[in-house]
């Protein structure tokens, strides 16, 4: 579904290259995490996948579902199935939440030659989903992410998941600032969207989510590149020895 | 240099002047009225204000105004929707008042016309100082208009909307508006059109004791005319006023705002959108004086601008040396969205009080990149990604109107300008 070939980027503003050399491959009906300490490039890479224009790619390709998505913008990566759960997600005062959500959805639809939601049926949806997140209905009625928690505003970024039905999911550092029982409530979400047809990126820094969200690869993100690759194993033991070990062991 | 050299009149200038000559034995009013209107054609023969006037810095009158078009006194306009269902509608087309004016209980209409003939309407006419264009102009030429009188204690369900639609020529019109003692009411004051017009039109209201009014107007002309607007009004003890200014349209357009709290415990919002296109010049100017002590005021001013559009919001806020524990804040935000485009913003607090708060602040910003990121990011094209945040920009000042049916009107005045400058 997705793969990652020798791929180069840098900052557009500064030059700085951030991603370098990496491989990566995910298959549909995986899920995939990345690993790594500060610095690595992991949230760099979430951000390459949805098209952030901050980033150049300098070199390289990523092929989704064997067509190169470089030429696209976010909103054609995304209606294509590219959805990023954001590890910091945008307050967007006077963007009332049901507005855009529905903007969204239908957007994608459009995309997809598909007819607009009815206003019942949309409704219905994101009763659906917000309640199986355990997110209160009031909350929507707020602008987009403004006054929410932390929390909240991740559990915001799996509802519109949920709503959007993407196909290749990306989510960066989604454990941060979630406490336990958020977590859980969180992880059931996407354990529910795990389908045959549908890949999943998990970046994270932490094991503890990935006890919730079980992955079939693990990947070990080193100054741009994959320098380990295995199972749910690897996770454990980068838990247990800290990343120097294989950092070494690359070197 | 001979300081009392008269520069030469523009085009303009020399049009008005000849107008008047004109239109003189059509003006209703004679005695009070009419001395009125000799003072004020005077202050136009001295010359419209340029750039060197402080007031006029950012909207040089003289040099902008470069066409005056004759009265059409044949050109028709007919009276339009209102912008909330079930309002009580009064219109005056291409500059006339309706002989047939609403029943409505607890507010009396009277035609302007009438109160000039009798002379009743001339103590308002006084322009307000010296540089007071607009208003000499609008006092020369005022033929019609209304008075509305909102009895004390009246508690209006649904707007009055008063309607000033244009047809092309000149229009000179007034709207007085007494609303007594805690009495309450939404005043809507439209100004639109379709001619290639030069208007005048001065609103002036009072508030008596505890009145509470939310004065909407929005201006929607096109961008052929020049339109040229006073607001002034009088906030009384415990009264509270909420102007919303939507600038919408037009070629050439001032509006000026003239706001005195004159009781303790008044309290005045001014909140205002300007959505700018075109080639076009919007200046919105408020003097705002806290001439009393324990009086209050925020004024929020947000703009879009896009094309070769021009804008200027000029903020004065006076306190009093006596007008202790004023709160005055004031902000202006623009959304920059064109290369250039342009807007100009003067705060000016003059304070003379010292124990008071006052503040204000502006800023200049573009679309924030990461918004649009984020919205894109969900599948939303980059235009209509844009275009939800620019709504947004402006809508928040809206929302915060707190009246669904206002809100969703004005929400799709908005809806409007977007789908015709999006």
């Amino acid at each position: 579904m997705l793969e990652i070939r020798n791929l180069h980027a840098r900052i557009v503003d500064d030059g700085t290259e951030i991603i370098r050399g990496l491989n990566l491959t995910v298959k549909a009906g995986e899920v995939a995490a990345i690993m790594g300490p500060n610095g690595s490039g992991k949230s760099t890479l979430s951000y390459i996948l949805a098209g952030r224009e901050d980033y150049e790619v300098t070199e390289g390709d990523i092929l989704y579902n064997g067509q190169s998505i470089l030429e696209m913008d976010p909103a054609e990566r995304a209606t294509s199935g590219i959805f990023l759960a954001f590890q910091y997600p945008m307050e967007i005062p006077g963007v009332a939440t049901m507005e855009f959500l529905k903007v969204a959805m239908n957007e994608q639809r459009k995309a997809r030659g598909e007819e607009p939601l009815k206003i019942p049926e949309f409704l219905k949806r994101v009763k659906e989903a917000a309640a199986s997140l355990s997110m209160d209905m009031a909350m929507l009625k707020r602008p987009l992410n403004v006054g929410f928690s932390g929390g909240e505003k991740k559990r915001a970024e799996i509802l519109q998941m949920k709503l959007l039905e993407p196909k290749l999911c990306v989510l960066d550092e989604t454990d941060s600032g979630l406490d336990i029982d958020a977590l859980k409530i969180v992880s059931d979400g996407v354990n529910a969207l795990r389908a045959p047809d549908r890949a999943f990126l998990v970046i994270t820094h932490y094991q503890r989510l990935l006890e919730h969200i079980v992955p079939d690869t693990v990947h070990v993100l080193y100054k741009g590149q994959v320098i380990k690759s295995g199972d749910k194993s690897l996770a454990l033991d980068l838990e247990a020895n800290g990343y120097a070990g294989v950092i070494g062991e690359a070197a | 240099m001979n300081m009392h050299a008269q520069p030469q009149r523009t085009p303009a200038e020399t049009a008005l002047i000849d107008a008047f000559g004109d239109r003189l034995s059509l003006l209703p009013g004679d005695g009070a009225v009419m001395l009125k209107r000799d003072d004020a054609i005077e202050t136009i023969k001295h010359g419209l204000p340029t750039r060197r006037v402080e007031s006029w810095h950012y909207t040089d009158l003289r040099r902008l105004l470069n066409t005056v078009p004759d009265f059409d006194p044949a050109a028709m306009a007919k009276a339009i929707a209102p912008i909330v269902d079930g309002s009580t509608v009064v219109s005056i087309l291409n500059g006339k008042s309706d002989a047939k004016v609403p029943v409505l209980e607890g507010v009396s209409f009277q035609r302007l016309s009438e109160k000039l003939v009798d002379g009743s309407a001339a103590p308002g006419l006084d322009p307000y100082g010296s540089d007071d264009a607009i208003g000499a102009l609008n006092t020369a030429f005022v033929a019609d208009g209304y008075f509305v009188d909102i009895a004390d204690g009246v508690e209006l369900e649904k707007p009055v909307e008063l309607q000033n639609l244009q047809a092309g020529g000149q229009t000179h019109v007034r709207l007085t508006v007494r609303v007594g003692a805690g009495a309450k009411a939404v005043i809507v004051e439209r100004q639109t059109g379709d001619g290639a017009a030069l208007g005048s039109s001065v609103s002036q209201i009072v508030l008596d004791e505890g009145a509470e009014v939310t004065w909407l107007i929005v201006q929607e002309q096109p961008e052929t005319a020049t339109h040229l607007a006073q607001f002034k009004a009088h906030i009384g003890k415990n009264a509270k006023l909420t102007l919303f200014v939507m600038n919408a349209g037009g070629k050439l357009v001032r509006q000026e705002i003239m706001v005195r709290t004159t009781g303790e415990g008044a309290d005045f919002k001014l909140r205002g959108i300007n959505l700018l296109a075109g080639d076009t010049h919007t200046d919105v100017t408020m003097v705002l004086d806290h001439a009393v002590p324990h009086t209050t005021s925020t004024e929020i001013v947000r703009n879009v601008v896009t094309g070769k559009a021009r804008g200027v919001f000029q903020g004065r806020i006076n306190v009093h040396q006596y007008a202790q524990k004023t709160n005055a804040k004031m902000a202006c935000n623009t959304l920059l969205l064109s290369d250039d485009g342009e807007f100009s913003t003067k705060p000016e607090l003059e304070i003379f009080a010292d124990d008071v708060i006052c503040g204000h602040g502006a800023t200049v910003t573009e679309i924030d990149h990461n918004h649009l990121f984020y919205l894109m990011a969900r599948g939303v094209d980059e235009k209509s990604a844009r275009g939800l945040l620019v709504k947004a920009f402006v809508a928040e000042v809206i929302e915060e109107l707190d009246d669904e049916a206002i809100v969703e009107a004005l929400e799709a005045r908005l809806d409007g300008w977007f789908a015709a400058h999006g």
